[in-house]
C-alpha cells in the first residue's frame, strides 16, 4: 500500500513529537516498507486503537475468540504498550463494519499477526499521548512517563489519557517508528492474566451467538438430504405450514428450511419435513474398509517438496512402512449457529465464523447482494478447532432471514446436521521408506496422499458454503490448490526438521473429494508428524539407537534439541527403557509448521492385552513458543491439544457406508471422556528475546506419535492405522 | 393451557406445548443462557440442570414431566459479583476454553458435592464422565471441582441452600 503524500507530510509534521522517543532503527527502515503484522495492511492507527474521554482505550482487531484465549492475550499486548490496565480496554473484534480485516483466525497466527500490529500501534499511540502531555506540561517529552493511563512529569504533575483523548489525533498512518517496550520492561505481557471471557461462561452470561435473543426473533431449522448430492423430489409443504407456529417454509432448489415462532416448533416442523421429503440420486461413498486405497487410486497433482541427493551407502539397511489416518470430525460440543436479519436490503449476520471478512464476500455472492449490503459480526460459539459448520450455518440463516424481512432468524444446526454435513479433516495415507547405516539415517523417502485441507470460504475461485451448492441456480466450490511449504496445508510438517543427507518428500494432492473435507486443527501436520515421528522410532530401532539419541543425532537446531532434552529430563526418560508387554513410553518431537512452536512429548500408555484397550496414562511435554505472552493461556492451549490428539489417536474416525455418512450423533463418534484423559505435565521454555509464536496446534502431532511409539515400546508391535481401536490392538497382538 | 414450572425458586407459567423439552423454555422463555443445546439426545450433558437436586438433561425432559419439581440452573448459583464456590474455582483454575460444556460440568459437579462434599479425584471423574468436553479442559475441570470442595464456601452454600 502506498502512503498518500498528505498523510506523510502530516506524520512528518508530528516528527518533533515522535522523534524524541526511542527510535528503533529497524522501525525507521520499516517506515518505507513493511509494518509489523497486520498493521501492514491496515495502516491507520485509529483503525486499531482509539482513546476515550473516560481514559479507556477501544481496541479494534480482526481476530476471533473460539476458546483459545486469544482476546485476552491480544489485550495484554495492547495494554502493555498503551500502559493501561487490561480492564480499561474495550475490545471490538471481527466485525466487517467496524474492525480491521485480518482474514481468518487460523494457523496459530493471531499472536504473530494481530499481536505484532497491536504491539507496534500501541507503542506509537503511547508515544503520541506522551508527546501531547509533555507539551501541555511544558516539559521535554523524554522527561514524562506513562503508567496505568496517567502520564507524569518528574515534578509530580500528571495528565490522564482521558484528558488527552480529544487532542490526540490517531487518524494517521502508523510509522512503525516507535520501538515497543523491551521485554525486560513488561508488566502485563508474560503474566497469567485471567481470561476475560471465563466469568460470563461460568455464570450463564450471554456470551455466545446461541444466546442472542433480539426482539421479534424467529427460529429456523434446515432440512438436509439423507446423503451427499441428493435431489429434492417432493415434500409436503402444506402439512409443514399447517403446524403450530410455522411462519415460512423456504425452498430453493435442493435447499429446504423452515421458520417458526418458537424453537421447538421449528424442530418439529423440520422433523415433519424430513419425514415427508423424498430425495433422489445422490453420490455414493467409497467402501469404508478400503477408503485409503480408493483415494490413492484417484488422479493426483504431485509435487516434490524437498529433495536431497547424497549417495546411498552400500551397507544401508532399508525399512518401509505405510501409515493411514481416517476422516476426523471437529465434533464441536455446540452445533453451529447464526443469527441473521434482512432489513432494508441489508443482510446482517452474527456468526462464530473464523473469518468474517471472507465469509461476507462469499455470502454476498451466494445471496446475489453487493458486498456492502452484507455485514458479518463475530460472536463466540462453541469451540470449532478449524472449519466446521460455522460458515455454512451463516448462509443457511441468511437464506431463511431473506424470506422474513425485518425479523431476526436464529438458526442452530441439529446434532446430525453438524456431524453429517460439516467438512472433516481428510483421510490420509503416508508411505515411508528409509535406510540407516552407522547409526544414522542415510535415506528418507516420504510420500503423502491427501485431499486438500482447506475448502474454507477464504479459498479463491468459487463459493465454499454448503447451501450455495444446493440452490436452484447453484454455485460451485473453488478448486483445491497446493500452497507452498512452509507453512503448507496437506504437506504441513512433511519435511523433517532433521538433518538427513538424502531425502525426497512428495505431496500427492487428490483433487477429488468423495467426502467433504476442510481444515481441522493442525491440517496435514497431525498425520505427517505422527507418521514421521513413528517412522523415526522404526529407523532408530533398525539402527539399534535409542529414540532420544537418534533424534538428537540428527538435530542441529538448538531450540529443537532443548525441548527434547527438557522433556526427557522432566519425564525421567532413558533410552533403552523396555516395555513390559502392558506398559511403555514413547517420545516424539516437532516444530509446528517447521517455523512455529517447538514441542516434544513423552507419553506413557498401558495396553490391556485381553481387551485391546489402550490407555494414555500420562503425557509430559516441553514447549518453546518464544516470548510467552500468557503462561497459563499457553498451557491451556497445549493441554487441550494433547488431550484432543489423544482422543483422535485412540478413538476417532467418521463412520460411513457406501450410501451415506453414519456418524450422526455421539454414539457414532465417541471421544475421550473424563475418566479416560491422561494426566498432563508441561514445562514451558520462555525465550523473551525471541518473537512470540502461537501454540494452539503445536501439540497434536507429537502427541499422536508419542502414543504410538509408547504402544510399540509396550508391546513390540507397531500400529500404523488410526485410531488405535481395541479391535485393531487385539489383532496386532494376536 | 399453561403449565407452571418452579425454576430457581420462582414459579413461571409457560404456554409451551407439554412435550416441549425444558431446555427451550429455560432459554427462550425465561432467558436463561446457562443450559446449552448440544445434542438433543441426552448424550453430551451441555444442557444439564438440577431437578430436585439431581442432574437432568433438559434437552430430553418434557416440561409435562416436571410437576412441582424444583429446577435449578447455573444462573441460580451465583453471578459474576456473587460467585458460587464452584464458579469461583472454575475461574481460579481457568477451567474453560470455549466453555460450551461448562454449564453441564458445574451443574453435575454441584449435584456431586451436595451429596459428597469431599469427593476423591476418581469420584469427580466418574461423576463427570457423561459430560463431554472437546477442548481438552478435563483436568482443569477436575481440579476446579476438587478446589471448590476444599473451600469452605461450597459447603456453607450447599448446606444452606435447600432448593
Amino acid at each position: 500500500m502506498s502512503t498518500p503524500l498528505s498523510r506523510r507530510a502530516f506524520a512528518a509534521g508530528m516528527g518533533a513529537v515522535v522523534v524524541t522517543f526511542s527510535l528503533d532503527p529497524r522501525g525507521v527502515l520499516a517506515q518505507q516498507a513493511a509494518l509489523p503484522g497486520d498493521l501492514n495492511t491496515t495502516r491507520m492507527l485509529d483503525a486499531w486503537i482509539r482513546i476515550n474521554g473516560d481514559g479507556s482505550a477501544t481496541v479494534c482487531l480482526g481476530k476471533v475468540e473460539f476458546g483459545q484465549g486469544i482476546l485476552t492475550a491480544l489485550a495484554q499486548i495492547a495494554a502493555e504498550e498503551l500502559d493501561l490496565p487490561v480492564a480499561r480496554l474495550k475490545l471490538i473484534n471481527a466485525d466487517t463494519g467496524a474492525t480491521p480485516d485480518e482474514g481468518i483466525s487460523a494457523g496459530s497466527l493471531a499472536v504473530e499477526n494481530c499481536g505484532g500490529a497491536l504491539r507496534s500501534a500501541g507503542a506509537e499511540v503511547r508515544a503520541i499521548l506522551c508527546g501531547l502531555a509533555a507539551q501541555r506540561l511544558g516539559v521535554p517529552p523524554e522527561s514524562v512517563s506513562a503508567r496505568d493511563g496517567i502520564i507524569s512529569a518528574r515534578d509530580g504533575r500528571s495528565i490522564g489519557y482521558g484528558e488527552l483523548a480529544r487532542d490526540a489525533d490517531l487518524h494517521r498512518e502508523a510509522t512503525g517508528a516507535v520501538a515497543p517496550k523491551p521485554t525486560g520492561a513488561h508488566r502485563i505481557v508474560g503474566q497469567s492474566v485471567q481470561r476475560l471471557d471465563i466469568p460470563a461462561k461460568v455464570t450463564g452470561g450471554a456470551i455466545y451467538v446461541q444466546d442472542m435473543r433480539p426482539a421479534g426473533m424467529l427460529h429456523g431449522r434446515i432440512v438436509r438430504p439423507p446423503r451427499y448430492a441428493a435431489t429434492l423430489a417432493a415434500f409436503d409443504e402444506a402439512a409443514a405450514r399447517a403446524l403450530p407456529g410455522v411462519v415460512a417454509v423456504v425452498h430453493d432448489g435442493n435447499f429446504l428450511g423452515v421458520i417458526a415462532e418458537r424453537e421447538e416448533q421449528a424442530i418439529r416442523a423440520r422433523a415433519a419435513l424430513l419425514e415427508s421429503a423424498r430425495w433422489s440420486g445422490g453420490r455414493d461413498l467409497p467402501d469404508p474398509n478400503a477408503v485409503h486405497a480408493h483415494l490413492q487410486a484417484l488422479p493426483t497433482q504431485d509435487k516434490v517438496i524437498s529433495e536431497k541427493t547424497a549417495a546411498l551407502p552400500a551397507d544401508a539397511r532399508r525399512v518401509t512402512a505405510t501409515y493411514r489416518k481416517p476422516y476426523l470430525s471437529h465434533a464441536s460440543i455446540g452445533p453451529s449457529c447464526a443469527l441473521a436479519e434482512f432489513r432494508d436490503g441489508q443482510m446482517t449476520v452474527w456468526t462464530h465464523s473464523q473469518g468474517v471478512f471472507p465469509l461476507r464476500g462469499q455470502m454476498a455472492t451466494a445471496l446475489r447482494l453487493p458486498t456492502e449490503a452484507v455485514r458479518c459480526i463475530h460472536v463466540q460459539g462453541s469451540g470449532c478447532y478449524g472449519h466446521n459448520g460455522a460458515d455454512d450455518v451463516a448462509l443457511d440463516a441468511a437464506l431463511l432471514a431473506r424470506a422474513v424481512p425485518g425479523h431476526p432468524v436464529r438458526l442452530q444446526w441439529m446434532r446430525d446436521d453438524e456431524f453429517a454435513w460439516e467438512p472433516y479433516g481428510p483421510a490420509m495415507t503416508l508411505q515411508t521408506s528409509g535406510a540407516v547405516a552407522g547409526g544414522r539415517v542415510v535415506d528418507w523417502d516420504f510420500q503423502l496422499w491427501s485431499n486438500t485441507h482447506s475448502t474454507r470460504p477464504s479459498e479463491p475461485g468459487g463459493v465454499n458454503l454448503l447451501a450455495a451448492w444446493s440452490l436452484a441456480e447453484p454455485f460451485q466450490p473453488g478448486p483445491p490448490r497446493i500452497t507452498p511449504v512452509p507453512p503448507g496445508t496437506n504437506d504441513r510438517n512433511a519435511i523433517p526438521l532433521y538433518d538427513f543427507p538424502r531425502q525426497r518428500i512428495v505431496n500427492h494432492l487428490i483433487p477429488e473429494m468423495p467426502v467433504r473435507v476442510s481444515a481441522l486443527r493442525t491440517l496435514g501436520a497431525y498425520a505427517n508428524v505422527w507418521a514421521l515421528e513413528s517412522f523415526m522410532d522404526e529407523l532408530a530401532a533398525a539402527a539399534s539407537v535409542g529414540p532420544l539419541a537418534f533424534r538428537l543425532a540428527h538435530l542441529s537446531d538448538p531450540r529443537a534439541r532443548a525441548v527434547l532434552e527438557t522433556v526427557a529430563r522432566r519425564a525421567g526418560w532413558h533410552d533403552g527403557e523396555k516395555g513390559n508387554g502392558q506398559r511403555g513410553r514413547g517420545i516424539a518431537f516437532a516444530r509446528y509448521k517447521n517455523q512455529s512452536t517447538y514441542l516434544a512429548v513423552v507419553a506413557e500408555v498401558t495396553v490391556d492385552r485381553k481387551t485391546g484397550v489402550v490407555r494414555v496414562v500420562r503425557v509430559t511435554a516441553a514447549a518453546d513458543s518464544g516470548l510467552i505472552i500468557n503462561p497459563d493461556g499457553l498451557r491451556n492451549q497445549l493441554e487441550g491439544g494433547i488431550i484432543q490428539s489423544t482422543s483422535w489417536t485412540l478413538k476417532e474416525a467418521v463412520q460411513f457406508d457406501r450410501t451415506a455418512i453414519r456418524t450422526r450423533d455421539w454414539s457414532g463418534y465417541p471421544i475421550l471422556t473424563m475418566t479416560e484423559v491422561p494426566q498432563v505435565d508441561i514445562e514451558l521454555i520462555n525465550r523473551p528475546e525471541e518473537h512470540a509464536m502461537g501454540a494452539g496446534e503445536a501439540s497434536t502431532g507429537p502427541t499422536a506419535a508419542a502414543i504410538c511409539n509408547a504402544v510399540a515400546n509396550a508391546t513390540g508391535r507397531r500400529l500404523r492405522d488410526l485410531p488405535l481401536t481395541p479391535a485393531r490392538v487385539k489383532a496386532a497382538l494376536a | 393451557m399453561t403449565l407452571s414450572l418452579k425454576v430457581n425458586g420462582a414459579v413461571h407459567e409457560t404456554a409451551a406445548e407439554p412435550d416441549t423439552p425444558l431446555l427451550y423454555v429455560l432459554r427462550n422463555d425465561l432467558g436463561l443462557n446457562g443450559a446449552k443445546f448440544g445434542c438433543g439426545l441426552a448424550q453430551c450433558g451441555a444442557c444439564t440442570v438440577l431437578v430436585d437436586g439431581a442432574p437432568a438433561r433438559s434437552c430430553v425432559t418434557p416440561i409435562s414431566a416436571l410437576g412441582n419439581a424444583s429446577i435449578t440452573t447455573l444462573e441460580s448459583l451465583g453471578t459474576t459479583d456473587t460467585l458460587h464456590a464452584l464458579q469461583r474455582a472454575f475461574i481460579d483454575e481457568q477451567a474453560a476454553q470455549c466453555g460450551y460444556c461448562i454449564n453441564g460440568m458445574i451443574m453435575t459437579a454441584k449435584a456431586l458435592l451436595d451429596q459428597t462434599p469431599h469427593p476423591t479425584e476418581a469420584q469427580v471423574r466418574a461423576a463427570l464422565d457423561g459430560n463431554l468436553c472437546r477442548c481438552g479442559t478435563h483436568n482443569r475441570i477436575v481440579r476446579a471441582v476438587l478446589r471448590a470442595a476444599q473451600s469452605s464456601g461450597v459447603n456453607a452454600r450447599s448446606a444452606g441452600s435447600a432448593r
